[in-house]
């Protein structure tokens, strides 16, 4: 497995097993093998609790692999960057700043100028359409706003990679759906890459270049399933009726799997 | 269907200009009910005594009913005698009249409570930061305070006299050290409890250690720390008032005191009221503060109501 700077995350055999060395050693992943490819969109599919939030982390450099190893862009992940961006499923943002000093959070700890973290701000906040709500506070905004803002603030800071961890899972289906678009659009102007986390196969067809279904706990890859449709993708298309069923396919046995290891635990 | 219309928009029309008009009616509404029902409950209270006087149940002499001990407000006010005929070029005449005394003994006592509490706030705060900032000084400091929290604060008023002997020091000095081992506590617990994203946020964005706690930690503990402080308000005004009947000088727990020694129950039921009255305004005080300073708090949240 090659990891030139082409590729912006490249996972070698990578295992994490939480509070490892404790009686309360827990295996999340196991040999896990995945290639993000630079400016390329990919969504991790798989049953609650197999490890995907954790795959997330482990890129994000917030936690460390315990076998294997992660590189971003040929070097390999140590510790968090702000080119390593992760946005939250649950708003993160500070409710005691302002949408724009939320933005330029990242910014303002650097020796960036008022001046220049303004127009970073709306700069930014264009971007996501809410150049209006610069000045509001966080618990002013719906839920689909303040998700955007997290996404201006990631893109505040630059990002090669965006780590995106079911960052719509608590949105309404038409908010959702709004949010898919916005976010294809700025992840084309970006030239950012994405590794994006959901449970719904509808939302993998709609985003990714290529599904990556892990198995159920200790996750790994299972399969990856291209996605060669263009978009706008039409979701009713013979085609994309197609992967449904297959991911659906892939998906359900793995759901399966894990409750009745559950049930086996309880 | 027509109607409904006609209906709704006369009713907003009526509702609508009066509203605008006086702009702080609003508010004022909002706090009537909450003001009336304080009075009713009150009143209810009072007439019960009152009542229980007037069938003969309640020995007037115990138990004075309230028309009694707040209706003669002069005479209740000589108890309070804050003349300082022991310094020197303070001539015998020069006491302040009753009515001063009194509010001279309440400032007294409000003065105390509000610096010990601001010292304790101050330094728990402090010492509770710098506790997970350093985890050398957490190791080192962290056990003795655990150990020293449950004491009781009335076994440090002898301490309080050894070292600062009479004045507001060692009733300050007794709130200080009421409050602070259990508020570095609390502070401790309100770090350990901060949302882990928002510390995720702060170190993928590049945040140092200082900058991690300056702008995250600090912001995020402080709506746990003013509850805190608004609860541990009530024990510190019953230290103060433990602190002045031991005698540290003039103020609210004196004058129960003397109340006391001259059994003159209609005094100590007078400055009961007093006490419950500042008490209840300085709690009143700290909510304002509390919705300035986290004006980002929802109401009902963070606040106790
Ligand atoms: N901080 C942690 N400490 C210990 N164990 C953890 C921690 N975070 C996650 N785990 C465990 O690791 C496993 C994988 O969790 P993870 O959150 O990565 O799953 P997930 O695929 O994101 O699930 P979901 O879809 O429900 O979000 C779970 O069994 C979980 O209990
Ligand atoms: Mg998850």
């Amino acid at each position: 497995m090659n990891s030139t700077p082409d590729n912006a995350i490249v996972c070698k055999d990578v295992g994490k097993i939480w509070a490892q060395g404790t009686d309360r050693a827990h295996e999340a992943l196991v040999s896990l093998d995945l290639e993000v490819k630079a400016g390329e969109f990919v969504v991790l599919l798989g049953p609650s609790g197999c490890g995907k939030s954790t795959l997330l982390y482990l890129c994000a450099g917030l936690e460390s692999v315990t076998a294997g190893e992660i590189n971003a862009f040929g070097k390999p992940v140590r510790e968090p960057a702000p080119e390593r961006s992760l946005i939250f499923q649950e708003s993160s943002l500070f409710p005691w700043l302002t949408v724009s000093q939320n933005v330029t959070f990242g910014l303002s700890l650097g020796s960036a100028n008022a001046e220049e973290r303004r127009a970073v701000a709306e700069d930014v906040l264009s971007k996501v359409g809410l150049l209006a709500a610069m000045d509001k506070r966080p618990d002013e905004l719906s839920g689909g706003m303040r998700q955007r803002v997290a996404v201006a603030r990631a893109l505040a800071m630059k990002p090669k990679v965006l780590l995106m961890d079911e960052p719509f899972a608590a949105l309404d289906v038409q908010t959702r759906a709004k949010m898919q678009d916005f976010l294809l659009d700025v992840w084309r102007t970006s030239n950012a890459s994405v590794l994006f986390v959901t449970h719904h196969i509808d939302e993998a067809i709609a985003l990714a270049d290529r599904v990556v279904v892990f198995t159920s706990r200790p996750g790994t890859v299972k399969e990856i399933v291209p996605i060669d449709l263009p978009r706008p993708r039409d979701q009713f298309s013979t085609e994309a009726m197609q992967l449904r069923m297959q991911l659906t396919e892939l998906l359900s046995s793995e759901v399966e799997r894990a409750f009745a290891e559950q049930e086996a635990i309880l | 269907m027509q109607q409904s219309a006609a209906e709704s928009g006369s009713v907003e029309s009526g509702a609508g200009v009066p509203v605008s008009r006086f702009p702080g009616s609003e508010r004022i509404k909002k706090l009537l009910p909450g003001i009336g029902w304080t009075f009713l409950s009150v009143g209810l209270f009072t007439l019960i005594w009152e009542f229980a006087w007037f069938m003969g149940w309640a020995d007037p002499k115990l138990l004075p009913p309230p028309h009694v001990f707040m209706g003669d407000l002069p005479s209740q006010a000589k108890n309070f005698n804050t003349a300082q005929r022991w310094q020197i070029g303070t001539g015998t005449s020069d006491a302040p009249s009753p009515g001063m005394a009194v509010l001279i003994t309440i400032f007294s006592s409000t003065y105390r409570v509000m610096l010990g509490l601001l010292c304790a706030a101050v330094v728990s705060i402090a010492t509770g930061i710098a506790i997970r900032y350093w985890s050398l000084f957490g190791k080192l400091t962290l056990p003795t305070i655990t150990l020293l929290a449950p004491v009781s604060p009335i076994a440090w008023l002898p301490v309080a006299i050894f070292l600062f002997g009479i004045g507001d020091a060692p009733a300050i000095f007794m709130v200080f050290i009421a409050l602070f081992f259990t508020m570095t506590l609390a502070t401790i617990t309100q770090i350990d409890s901060v949302n882990v994203n928002y510390l995720n946020v702060a170190r993928t964005m590049g945040a140092s250690k200082l900058q991690t706690y300056t702008r995250v930690v600090l912001p995020a503990i402080l709506p746990g720390l003013l509850v805190v402080l608004r609860l541990n308000l009530f024990g510190a005004w019953m230290v103060v008032l433990i602190a002045e009947a031991t005698g540290v000088g003039y103020g609210l727990g004196q004058v129960i005191m003397l109340a006391r020694n001259t059994f003159n129950p209609g005094l100590v039921f007078f400055t009961i009221v007093l006490i419950g009255i500042t008490g209840f305004l300085f709690d009143y005080a700290l909510r304002l503060l509390q919705s300035k300073i986290l004006y980002w708090v929802p109401k009902g949240q963070g606040s106790l109501g």
